[in-house]
């Protein structure tokens, strides 16, 4: 066994170094750069003076927290309308489909494994004032004038996120509906249960975890988004992940950036761990 | 899964009034109405997608086979996804052959480490290694892209590999290590074998995440583009769009076969 303490040494050590220098220490230097006091690139020659003046900024500025308010709430409505939108789908797949599940479950994945810019560009042209909705609606002469409310709003954000997310949020669904054992819904059919009783008290709490983790592999990448919102949400779309993108190009001011991606930071973990002592998520990934 | 011994009438697989299966080809028809679209927009000599479609054309993929900054950024995104799958798989067995096998102090860590990336907003990630390769010094390059993508994609390969190594019987590495091999020879003769195809669909998995990600390569990129850099930095010129499209179709065609194969593979062993 002398050979197997040393093979632990070998396979453990390269992963903790690699992930502590490109993971760990990018967020400990990150959060470190919040409290310099530089309003513009930096140069790390000069010395630490470490102070709080970012985050006073930030609470002096009623419009960055309303817009983390704001991509929060954007956020929340992409996960649960693509979480609620995968739900019939994973339900289908597990109970309906039979033998040809997996054929299903393949055709869902085509769409996911297209490029997301290429997806996010399809709805760019469809909603936009010469785009594929408007001309069409025009072609067939139900409107006269191009609507330009389409693009260039929340909503297209939402839309178009809503679109990406929804064959991936059904994965742990399924996942989770696929591990639910007949035997329960047979016993339950035994003893005088209907069929909209047995799905709510059976069905529904037993995927529930599966789409809680679809919920939150929807939300988490979507909180920081910045690539869609600049493609299709015009400046009212604007997320806080744009603000944030903003001081690190062009307003470039890197310590005021950081403390902005701290409290993002700081606020997705949170959400996460009350969300763990609410349901176990390790239960359903793994 | 479990035995049933009802056959027609099996509980659960009954009818409601809830018409399911339309649901899903309606999804699925929303699913795929946006791509088709672009997929014929690429085929015609439009430059906005405007109907009527005007005449059909080969042209946009002529040009974007042979514009080479295009093609450039397309092999930029190769090269960046080999360097990233290769990293994250070797992190993600390192870390399920750990995890799996040994008990140690830092076993819980390991795993939650090889995990957290997920939980953590792709820009925040972002930004804070641009400013880790600017602390220590290091230009900005496909390589900082490609160590971008290795701590994105490891919590992929961990997951599908953690999967397999908890299916794998113990006994053969204790088999082999009686008959005298070491444990890196078991490692490599007998535990990598019979992960096979598992490293294989973990390979294809993180190849793909790295060949698609857009928002951490953005502030890690040097003067080389990856094709979603190059993309995304095209985007605004619209006539440039017919062009660009046709190129990311040609690039699906190859992501979708790969996420398939790897879709396979995943099952077959799991």
């Amino acid at each position: 066994m002398l050979g197997r303490r040393g093979a632990l040494r070998f396979l453990a050590v390269p992963p903790y170094l690699w992930l502590g220098l490109f993971f760990v220490l990018p967020l400990i230097l990150i959060i470190a750069i919040s409290f310099r006091p530089e309003t513009g690139p930096i140069d790390f020659d000069d010395p630490w003076n470490l102070t709080t003046a970012q985050y006073k900024v930030v609470l002096d500025t009623p419009v960055y927290i309303r817009l983390l308010g704001i991509s929060a709430l954007m956020a929340l409505a992409v996960a649960g309308f693509a979480t609620l939108l995968a739900f019939p789908i994973a339900y289908f797949l597990t109970f309906r489909a039979r033998e040809r599940a997996t054929t299903y479950l393949i055709l869902l994945l085509i769409p996911f494994a297209t490029s997301y810019l290429l997806r996010v560009m399809a709805w760019r042209l469809m909603l936009g004032q010469e785009g594929a909705i408007n001309s069409f609606l025009e072609f067939i002469g139900l409107i006269g004038e191009p609507l330009d409310l389409l693009l260039y709003s929340r909503a297209a954000v939402v839309i178009t996120l809503v679109y990406v997310w929804v064959p991936f949020a059904t994965l742990p669904i399924y996942a989770a509906m696929q591990r639910i054992d007949r035997g329960h819904l047979e016993a339950a059919a035994d003893l005088g249960a209907g069929p909209w009783s047995r799905f709510r008290r059976i069905t529904i709490p037993l995927s529930l975890p599966g789409a809680l983790a679809a919920f939150f592999m929807v939300f988490i990448p979507t909180v920081g988004e910045y690539v869609t919102p600049s493609l299709v949400g015009g400046t009212e779309g604007f997320m806080y992940g744009n603000l944030i993108q903003d001081f690190f190009t062009s307003a470039a001011n890197w310590a005021l950036g950081s403390a902005l991606s701290v409290i993002m930071l700081v606020a997705t973990l949170l959400f996460v761990l009350v969300a763990l002592r609410v349901v176990d998520l390790r239960r359903v990934v793994t | 899964m479990t035995s049933n011994a009802r056959p027609r009438s099996e509980v659960g697989v009954g009818r409601t009034r809830v018409p399911l299966r339309a649901t899903y080809f309606l999804m699925l028809f929303l699913l795929y109405l946006p791509i088709g679209l672009l997929f014929i927009f690429s085929f015609t000599e439009n430059t906005v997608l405007t109907f009527p479609l005007k005449g059909l054309t080969l042209d946009w993929y002529r040009e974007a086979l042979t514009d080479a900054s295009l093609l450039e950024s397309a092999r930029n995104s190769l090269i960046v996804g080999m360097l990233a799958a290769i990293g994250a798989t070797v992190i993600g067995f390192a870390v399920s052959v750990a995890v799996v096998r040994f008990r140690f102090r830092g076993r819980a860590g390991l795993l939650g480490l090889a995990g957290l990336p997920l939980i953590v907003p792709f820009i925040v990630l972002g930004v804070s290694l641009f400013l880790l390769f600017i602390f220590v010094g290091i230009p900005r390059s496909l390589l900082t892209i490609a160590i971008g993508h290795t701590v994105v994609a490891a919590p992929f390969a961990t997951l599908i590999l953690l999967a397999r190594m908890i299916g794998l019987d113990a006994n053969l590495e204790d088999a082999a290590m009686d008959l005298g091999a070491s444990y890196r020879t078991t490692l490599r003769r007998v535990v990598v074998p019979l992960m096979g195809p598992s490293l294989l669909s973990a390979f294809l998995t993180c190849f793909i995440v790295s060949f698609d990600e857009v928002a951490i390569a953005l502030f890690l990129a040097g003067g080389d583009p990856t094709f979603p850099i190059f993309l995304y930095g095209q985007l605004r010129f619209a006539q440039r769009l017919p062009v660009l499209i046709a190129m990311a179709v040609l690039l699906m065609i190859g992501t979708v076969t790969l996420t398939l194969v790897a879709f396979r593979l995943g099952r077959r062993d799991a």
